[in-house]
């Protein structure tokens, strides 16, 4: 059969078919509630097959879409400036690290100076009491030396 | 030479466009058999014209390869059938997907009886007995189901129905007994 060939059945009640009968429903009322469903069943197909098709399904993905554009758009957002203010803060760590640092370097630095200048005072003074008691003469000195004049005398 | 060979491309053309129109032909004639039977067997407006637009995409990429061993209506059938079971497969591999089902309700369902010259309280109760077949149906095995609707609301021949679902007759007529049989006790225990 091809497929140009029009379907035989169309229009047929199967149910009558006497070769289908020993698997068909026998029961008069059956056979009524299925060729209700069946109406039902077309009609309800006729209805929406030939129904103006609306663009409720394309709206809704549009809708999801949107919100999913803004969420991630959002989520973007949010994350490009949260990055920032860590990449700032980062840097301004960094700075402040390198500040400290600094100072850090710098007051010992000082300090070794202020170490170098009063080891340097010491030594100077140290220096200049020998140099003094060096060139003071004793206090019995004049003394010494009166006696030994008497005596030679 | 440049005369057979145009010949022969002007031949090509016009089977192209004989295919083409064929295939029109196929499409108008076959297309509201096609969604109803999606359309039953998912209650699924959106799903249903979904499927139906694949099952002719996929026709018309193998329009060439069908030889007509089967009837188009037949061969679309089985092309319906598999896209729906493939639909169903991928749905139940993503779970979260279960929760969300857009199927009409079995009461919206019902609604469609043409009121005909039956009275009021004959088509209350057809749209009750309808909608208790409907229950039922959805009850139902996918397999039975798709024996079911194809024999009683397309109104199938078995052997029709053995090759759109490419079982035997045997495994058919199985089914939609199995299928009836339980439409029946669902119908009958309701009563």
């Amino acid at each position: 059969m091809s497929w140009t060939d029009e379907n035989k059945e169309n229009g047929k009640n199967l149910l009558e078919q006497p070769a289908l009968r020993a698997v068909d429903a026998t029961d008069q009322e059956f056979e009524a509630t299925l060729k209700d469903f069946r109406t039902s069943v077309h009609a309800w197909s006729d209805a929406e097959f030939h129904r103006p098709r609306t663009v409720k399904v394309e709206i809704r993905r549009r809708t999801w879409r949107l919100a999913a554009g803004w969420a991630l758009g959002c989520v973007l957002a949010a994350g490009g400036v949260s990055g920032g203010l860590l990449e700032q803060h980062h840097q301004r760590e960094v700075v402040r690290i390198a500040v400290e640092q600094k100072a850090a370097a710098e007051r010992k630095q000082l300090q070794e100076q202020e170490a170098r200048a009063k080891v340097s005072d010491e030594v100077l003074l140290a220096g200049v009491d020998s140099d003094v008691s060096r060139d003071v003469p004793s206090a019995m000195e004049p003394l010494a030396q009166l006696m030994v004049d008497d005596g030679t005398k | 030479m440049a005369a057979g060979t145009a010949v022969k491309a002007i031949d090509m053309a016009t089977a192209e466009e004989f295919a083409a129109d064929e295939f029109s032909r196929v499409v108008e004639r076959h297309r509201p058999q096609i969604f109803r039977f999606l359309l039953s067997s998912t209650r699924d407006l959106d799903l249903a014209e979904t499927l139906t637009q694949e099952c002719f995409l996929k026709a018309h990429r193998n329009w060439g390869s069908f030889r007509g061993e089967s009837s188009a209506m037949t061969w679309l059938m089985r092309i319906a059938i598999n896209l729906q079971k493939d639909h169903w497969r991928n749905r139940r591999m993503q779970f979260w997907k279960t929760t969300r089902t857009n199927s009409v309700d079995l009461d919206e369902a019902s609604e469609w009886l043409p009121s005909g010259e039956s009275s009021v309280e004959q088509q209350l109760l057809a749209r009750e007995r309808v909608k208790q077949v409907w229950q039922s149906v959805k009850g139902l095995s996918e397999r039975q189901r798709t024996v079911f609707l194809l024999r009683y609301v397309e109104e199938q021949e078995l052997s029709e129905i053995a090759e759109a679902t490419a079982l035997s007759e045997g495994t058919v007529k199985a089914h939609l007994s199995r299928a009836v049989a339980r439409v029946r006790l669902e119908l009958g225990g309701k009563r």
